[in-house]
């Protein structure tokens, strides 16, 4: 008796040393974030100043309206072009890979197996070690400074393949027979029965590719040499290889480039991390 | 058949290849055997993506792969056959090999330290029963920003070199002077601005995994350990660390790709604009980037692109043995 009751007050304590942990670290986990607002509403002599400030002494939003007026760097234009590469580049791939995992999971052809490993093979190539070869065959192909350039090479996801392929092999067959029974094609299965039912795994997937296609850095610093085919993380490295900075308008650069997705995980987070635990847990 | 006719979106494509190719002698009717409008289905839903990966993957790494037995700059034409001297010329440039052996180091720093934080505050967010969702958030949010967005950060406002600087901030507080955390080479300070931000923006992607690891441990384990008299040291090593091997074998593998592979946040902090390859430390990726855009020798570039592979394939291969074998004495 006495024995559990010291347990459970050790669990007491034991939870309030995790909860104080986890405060602890959540805070120091979130001051980038602070640093970052704080900032992008400060002014330059408030930015730089050397006594501290937890605030900025006006709400102003005036480093946001310079950031999209500055002729050098054209912000806007390349917001623009990161959502419609994220926009494009985040559906098509998710479908592409949907496609080929069902065929390959439930449309038993002779030559399966060699599809199968010919998409898995790519997978043994480490990503960032093709860039060059990738830029090879776009730039013979007159890519560079494209959008087509910018999108082609990121729509053929091998490993969303595979992640759809071991989705579709333990989907019920029963629901296919019966669409095959009342007289779908294949294709008509796949179209009406299929792709409705793999919403939940395309919403975590295509939440996945969209973060990978916004944030992605060393393939349009590539192939995005002029400024009108910069994507929002070259324009945000073009501060830090200016001759001048403004600091202020370089902070609220870099709070709106991450805004989109800071607000996509805190409202689709379900999804990103069952896409997360699925792709990382895979492989 | 009718059926299919009422999704025009899926019965065009269909009906356009099915009338091409034209299959035997000319189908009395339009229906296809079964064989045949499976193989077409195949056809159909694999052939973009087979595509796709036979240019950009295939062809590419092929061409890539002649390239670098070739002199090829300024033109991406093969014929110009010169063996491995380019390999030769890569191993013997010093900046290459200094950045081989940063990345090595890089490596070796960060995945253990990320191992262990992810794993911890998996650990601690698994074990509270309320406000886990908000703790998830907190540690989870810093994966939707970028390397270059981070960098942003660290570099202009936590680790500025000017007093303004938070860690020049908090430095002061205990009478430090400022400190140029990213241009001091020794001590190499840097590490630190490095470490930390990757440490950011991952932990949270491997809390994650850990976390969809430790809730496939079956409970009644932790029962009986419990019953034991088992504290939570010996709980976690005798129970929940063993029991999350392939998790850890999986993650580990993942972060060490991630990290030999190290480009965006080295190039926005280090990168100065002027000429590529100035930069005080570089990553062979960076290097690779600078032979290619400005050197334009494509034929160097991918030698260097097959050695950092070769690299990869070796260190994961390394991991695989090293545990392999402990579990060999387990």
């Amino acid at each position: 008796m006495n024995n559990a009751v010291n347990r459970h007050r050790g669990s007491v304590l034991g939870s309030a040393a995790t909860y104080l942990a986890l405060c602890l670290m959540s805070v120091v986990f979130l001051i980038p974030f602070y640093m970052l607002l704080r900032n992008a509403f400060m002014t330059t002599p408030e930015v730089t100043a050397t006594d501290w400030h937890w605030l900025p002494s006006s709400l102003s939003w005036s480093n946001f309206t310079s950031l999209f007026d500055n002729p050098e760097r054209p912000f806007g234009r390349s917001i623009l072009n990161s959502l419609l590469i994220a926009v494009i580049s985040a559906p098509v791939s998710t479908l592409l890979a949907s496609m080929a995992g069902y065929a390959l999971a439930r449309i038993a052809v002779p030559g399966r197996a060699v599809v199968l490993s010919l998409i898995v093979g790519t997978l043994m190539i480490p990503q960032a070690v093709t860039f060059l070869p990738t830029f090879v065959v776009v730039g013979s192909m007159g890519g560079v400074n494209t959008m087509w350039g910018l999108i082609a090479p990121g729509l053929f996801n091998a490993f969303a393949v595979v992640l759809f392929r071991s989705f579709y092999l333990s989907f019920p067959a029963e629901i296919e027979e019966a669409g095959r029974i009342d007289g779908l094609s294949y294709l008509g299965v796949y179209g009406r029965i299929i792709l409705p039912n793999s919403v939940t795994m395309i919403a975590s997937l295509g939440a996945l590719s969209f973060i990978e296609a916004w944030n992605s850095f060393l393939w349009p610093l590539m192939i995005g040499q002029d400024p009108s085919s910069w994507t929002v993380q070259i324009a945000l490295s073009s501060f830090l290889t200016s001759q001048t900075v403004n600091l202020p308008e370089l902070f609220a650069g870099t709070a709106v480039a991450i805004l989109p997705l800071v607000v996509m995980f805190l409202v689709a987070q379900r999804h990103i991390v069952q896409g997360i635990a699925m792709s990382g847990l895979k492989s | 058949m009718t059926a299919t006719g009422t999704t025009p979106a899926r019965k065009s494509p269909l009906h356009h290849d099915a009338a091409r190719p034209a299959p035997a002698p000319a189908p009395r009717r339009r229906r296809l055997t079964e064989r045949q409008s499976k193989a077409l289905a195949f056809a159909v839903l694999t052939a973009p993506i087979l595509l796709g990966l036979g240019l950009f993957r295939y062809v590419a790494i092929g061409w890539s792969f002649l390239l670098s037995f070739s002199e090829a700059r300024r033109t991406i034409s093969l014929g110009n056959w010169v063996g491995l001297d380019n390999y030769r010329e890569l191993l013997s440039d010093e900046r290459f090999r200094d950045s081989l052996t940063m990345i090595v180091l890089f490596t070796a720093l960060i995945v253990p330290l990320t191992f262990a934080a992810s794993l911890g505050l998996a650990v601690l967010v698994n074990r509270i029963r309320r406000g886990r969702a908000f703790f998830r958030t907190a540690f989870l949010l810093p994966a939707a920003v970028s390397y270059v967005a981070a960098a942003m950060i660290w570099k202009m406002a936590l680790f500025s070199g000017v007093p303004s600087g938070l860690a020049n901030t908090l430095g002061a507080l205990f009478g430090a002077d400022p400190t140029p955390w990213i241009q001091t080479q020794s001590p190499p300070l840097y590490w630190i601005v490095l470490v930390t931000l990757r440490l950011w923006l991952q932990v949270g992607l491997y809390m994650i995994l850990f976390i969809a690891g430790l809730q496939s441990i079956p409970p009644h384990l932790y029962e009986a350990a419990a019953l034991d008299g088992a504290g939570p040291w010996r709980t976690f090593r005798s129970i929940t660390f063993p029991m999350l091997r392939n998790t850890s074998v999986a993650i580990l593998l993942l972060m060490l790709i991630a990290a030999l592979q190290a480009f965006d946040e080295f190039y926005a902090i280090f990168s100065t604009g002027a000429s590529l390859g100035s930069e005080p430390v570089r990553t062979p990726l960076m290097h690779l980037y600078g032979v290619a855009l400005q050197d334009q020798d494509y034929g160097v570039g991918s030698a260097g692109a097959f050695l950092l592979t070769l690299l990869i394939v070796l260190v994961t291969l390394l991991q695989g043995r090293i545990l392999g074998f402990s579990r060999d004495k387990d």
